[in-house]
């Protein structure tokens, strides 16, 4: 594999986007549809990784008991609604999922 | 007052603000470098990596996908969508910084990551106008790389030793649950987040996980369309 070019362009790619707004400040204003749409991606980004990882099981969909990863998983965003911790969040998944392999 | 704060003392400032959260990064560091062995990345590019690329989730991911057999391009694609979250916290800090030599906006948008941001920001809009606020932010974000760094190496140096099928990969989902689950804070939001995890699950069949992509950009066309009528 050849990771050293694969690497670089994630990193120069990741620092771009970091460096945007602070290269461009004084310079230039976003229009401001972009500046109200902007919100939107991390929002939608992340959840359409996120959910078919948690409602496929090798490329089926799986929503019965035969999926712990769901339940675990629902039970992390219950917590993450609650309480807004990451820790929290990401501990109480694992246990969920723990607790429910160990039942089942 | 906080416009007296001395270089040495904003620096500290941040770095305290950041350490808290250094313990839910930890752990997240080390099973990244677990993970990214366990995904046939040879160990000196996984912990070269975490100083390249430097983005967590964007580093699980990438790990992920190589270990899937993605293309290079799909995966620096997957890498910019995730990470462009970051171009809010870059408008969010850029007046901070604007009258600063070139050399400190460089390293200091190195250094914005989601933790740093979190921690600094409520310093900076305390005193935006103080002469070394960005030394606040520099010691967020350089104790962030430190911890970043050295969990990641662990992770890196356990990895070897461990077996293949602890679950670890779980980290991710569940982290970005963590993330976007309390961004959810009006219906407009709500709306993008279901349209996006619909369509993703629709399209999962599509090769190399292009669906996501397509998913990503109906989750946020609806949210803003949403949001634009009410």
């Amino acid at each position: 594999m050849n990771w050293l070019p694969l690497w670089l362009a994630c990193g120069l790619l990741t620092f771009a986007i970091r460096y945007s707004f602070i290269a461009l400040e004084g310079h230039y204003r976003p229009p401001s549809w972009f500046v109200r749409w902007l919100p939107f991606v991390p929002i939608a980004a992340l959840t359409a990784i996120t959910v078919p990882e948690l409602l496929l099981v090798s490329g089926k969909l799986a929503i019965g008991t035969d999926n712990p990863h769901l339940w675990a998983g629902l039970v992390a965003i219950a917590v993450a609604a609650r309480w807004k911790n990451t820790l929290l969040t990401i501990a109480s998944g694992f246990i969920a999922l723990g607790l429910i392999r160990w039942v089942g | 007052m906080p416009t007296s704060l001395k270089r040495s003392s904003a620096f500290l400032l941040g770095v305290r603000a950041l350490l808290p959260m250094l313990l839910g990064v930890a752990p997240f560091g080390v099973i990244y470098g677990v993970i990214a062995l366990q995904s046939g990345i040879p160990p000196l590019a996984a912990v070269l990596m975490s100083s390249l690329v430097f983005a967590g989730s964007a580093q699980f991911l990438l790990a992920q996908l190589i270990g899937a057999g993605a293309p290079a391009l799909l995966s620096v694609g997957a890498v910019g969508l995730i990470n462009l979250r970051h171009a809010l916290y870059s408008a969010s800090v850029a007046p901070v910084l604007h009258a600063l030599p070139r050399r400190w906006k460089l390293l200091l948008a190195y250094l914005l990551t989601d933790e740093a941001y979190a921690a600094a920001i409520p310093h900076l809009l305390a005193d935006p106008k103080s002469p070394t606020a960005h030394w606040i932010l520099f010691g967020s974000g350089f104790a962030l790389w430190a911890g970043w760094q050295l969990s990641t190496l662990t992770g890196v140096l356990l990895g070897a030793q461990l077996p293949a099928d602890l679950g670890l990969e779980f980290a991710l989902p569940l982290t970005f649950i963590a993330i976007v689950v309390p961004l959810i804070d009006n219906r407009a939001r709500l709306v993008a987040a279901l349209v996006a995890g619909v369509v993703a699950v629709l399209l999962v069949t599509l090769p190399y996980k292009t669906g996501l992509f397509a998913a990503a950009l109906a989750g946020l066309a609806a949210g803003a369309f949403f949001g634009e009528k009410r």
